[in-house]
């Protein structure tokens, strides 16, 4: 064996173990690519492989796991109350809005309800969550397709969310704030005027946005008839949130999953659908989204009704036996926790539903026959936060 | 024991008596229509879940029927539950809880809502999602594994996201799905030996450094001044342990 051959041999064992699939490096018809773990484009370190004929991809596959923290597992040697420490870190740019189902799954096994300002306070928080979320992911479209100015705005303006989000729970990007029962606190004094100010920026950011990106002649060309998803193959992949409503699914689990700790069913709101199921279609349904949960907060914040924030809880939870499962609609989709209890101190099996699982896993469809600069727009435009597929 | 399981029978009478979840119910009845005897057993939660469960054969078209007469469109999840106790407690109290005991179905083996015969379980929930007016429209379908053959029909053919829900399945608790096309490692590396979520594998953190537990909160400042007073030679020993592990 010579020496370039031993070479050859241990680079392709090494890329083979890095990988985890068996990825032949040269075939006879084109190339391998390998997009990440490391690429800006995937937002942390999802891997993608591609085989391409000239610009084409024809087989494509995503590697994750590279971030895989087991939370499950950990979730069942951690009491009740501590698991919204483990979950907080699963989508971390909307991290309250993790910990409520899981809260929510609690409460229905423990025949709890949270009393009505914290269901509101919490709904406020959720929605700010989403509008944290998505404004960055507005941001960062631009800078997928190298517009760099909208991603400082959404630095700038996201700003004012989080300092609005940390002045009530203390945490900017971990609150874990949610209680069974209740909530840890209230509302500081000038928080709602200071909110609602905060919230007028943000619609004037998607104003901005909306004039920079989607107007765009070369934002149109890229996103327009690229990555299209039909409906039913998106809803038999599990896609959910505005990658589904994207393509023309009028779903939406804040008004059709029945969820009862939550108050989206007192308000006036829209559940924005889009028919084409393209890029474009899933970036403007967000870009709606984040309007209207803008709306959802000012409303929620005229309306607050007083009273306690806490419900009668024992001092040390124990939840009866039972299973539950409670899905709520998260800034990246539907996530559900099902939550196995047998009667003690924490939880014996926790099944995290993960949005972005779903949402990623149509990628190996979805990126066949696609040109290597749409798989750019094609990842960005899905939307997926890495801890939100690796949990 | 006894008194948890004949609370729970009344809790599920109490809960059922009140409100008959109309939705739910006829889902059941049209499951129940579709598989015969293949529903094994069920349960509802009025307004919440409704579980069905089906024999290990009829796996597959039961998600057919639910997908085909209920108009399930939506693949949520498909994940599994080792109903055996830890053997491994919850690693909180070491004196009590660490330690292999053998398993005996017969012991506090409790294997959740509408039944189960065996140690692992596998779930799948399914939706339609024209549910409307708050009304949640979906059902979760459960079937039993016997131990000593982990083998199930796989539903890729029917839902395209089962894929990567049956990869992870696959390595997480071991099940075998016929008819996947490529049940390899999702989340572990390729060489990883084991399945993590099943009960009896243990959490290896755990075991090189037990949980801290009670025995390692400091003491409130005022407890503290008054055993700073009869210090003897261990009292110092443990004291200087804190200040190492502070610093």
């Amino acid at each position: 064996m010579t020496v370039t051959e031993r070479q050859q041999r241990a680079y392709v064992d090494a890329q083979a173990a890095d990988a985890r699939v068996n990825v032949e490096l040269e075939t006879d018809e084109g190339m391998t690519l390998n997009i990440g773990p490391q690429h800006p484009a995937t937002h942390g370190t999802l891997r993608v492989v591609a085989k391409l004929d000239g610009e084409q991809v024809v087989w494509a596959d995503v590697v994750p796991g590279y971030m895989h923290r087991g939370y499950e597992k950990l979730a069942e040697v951690r009491t009740f109350p501590q698991v919204t420490t483990l979950v907080n870190r699963i989508d971390w740019l909307g991290s309250f809005a993790n910990e409520v189902p899981f809260i929510l799954a609690a409460e229905q096994l423990m025949e709890i309800e949270a009393p009505p300002r914290a269901r509101h306070i919490r709904t406020i928080l959720f929605e700010m969550a989403r509008v944290a979320n998505i404004t960055l992911f507005l941001g960062d479209l631009g800078a997928q397709l190298g517009a760099v100015t909208p991603v400082f705005y959404a630095f700038r303006d996201r700003e004012h969310v989080l300092d609005q989000i940390e002045a009530v729970t203390g945490g900017r990007f971990h609150p874990n704030f949610d209680r069974i029962g209740g909530l840890k606190d209230d509302l500081p004094k000038g928080w709602i005027a200071d909110t609602k100010a905060v919230m007028e920026r943000i619609r004037a950011f998607c104003d901005q946005v909306e004039e920079l990106l989607f107007g765009n002649e070369i934002f149109e060309a890229r996103t327009r008839g690229v990555g299209v998803v039909p409906a039913e193959v998106a809803l038999s992949y599990g896609l959910s949130g505005a990658s589904v409503r994207g393509s023309g699914v009028d779903w939406d689990l804040r008004r059709d999953g029945g969820v009862t700790g939550l108050a989206h069913a007192d308000l006036d709101w829209k559940v924005w659908t889009h028919p084409d199921g393209d890029s474009f279609a899933r970036c403007w349904v967000r870009l709606q989204e984040t309007r209207e949960a803008t709306k959802m907060v000012d409303q929620l914040c005229d309306g607050l009704p007083g009273g306690p924030i806490m419900a009668k809880v024992p001092r040390i939870i124990k939840v009866p036996e039972g299973e539950a499962y409670v899905e709520t609609e998260n800034p990246l989709g539907a996530m559900g926790y099902y939550v196995v209890s047998k009667g003690d101190l924490g939880p014996f099996r926790v099944k995290i539903r993960s949005a972005s699982f779903s949402n990623v896993s149509i990628l190996p469809w979805l990126l066949r026959g696609v040109y290597v600069p749409d798989i750019i727009t094609i990842l960005a435009s899905l939307y997926f936060i890495l801890g939100d597929i690796d949990r | 024991m006894a008194d948890a399981t004949t609370d729970q029978a009344a809790k599920d009478a109490e809960d059922q008596s009140p409100e008959v979840d109309e939705l739910r119910q006829g889902w059941l009845d049209v499951l129940t229509d579709a598989l015969g005897d293949a529903v094994v057993g069920s349960h509802i939660a009025p307004g919440r879940v409704l579980w069905v469960r089906v024999a290990r054969a009829s796996w597959f078209e039961a998600a057919e029927a639910a997908r085909e007469r209920l108009g399930c469109t939506f693949f949520d999840f498909l994940s599994a539950i080792d109903w055996m106790p830890s053997p491994w407690g919850r690693y909180e109290d070491s004196a009590v809880d660490v330690g292999v005991k053998p398993f005996d179905p017969s012991s506090s083996f409790t294997t959740g809502v509408a039944g189960g015969d065996t140690r692992f379980q596998l779930l799948c929930h399914l939706a339609n999602v024209r549910g409307r007016n708050g009304q949640r429209a979906d059902v979760m379908l459960k079937t039993d594994l016997p131990d000593d053959d982990l083998r199930i029909r796989s539903l890729v053919p029917l839902y395209g996201g089962a894929n990567w829900h049956e990869r992870e399945c696959w390595e997480m608790f071991g099940v075998e799905f016929d008819g996947h096309p490529g049940l390899r490692h999702l989340y572990l590396p390729s060489e990883f030996e084991g399945h993590p979520l099943r009960k009896d594998f243990p959490l290896l953190a755990r075991l090189v450094k037990p949980w801290p537990g009670i025995v390692d909160v400091e003491p409130r400042p005022a407890a503290a001044d008054e055993e700073v007073e009869p210090a003897t030679a261990d009292d110092a020993d443990g004291a200087a342990d804190g200040n190492g592990d502070e610093a």
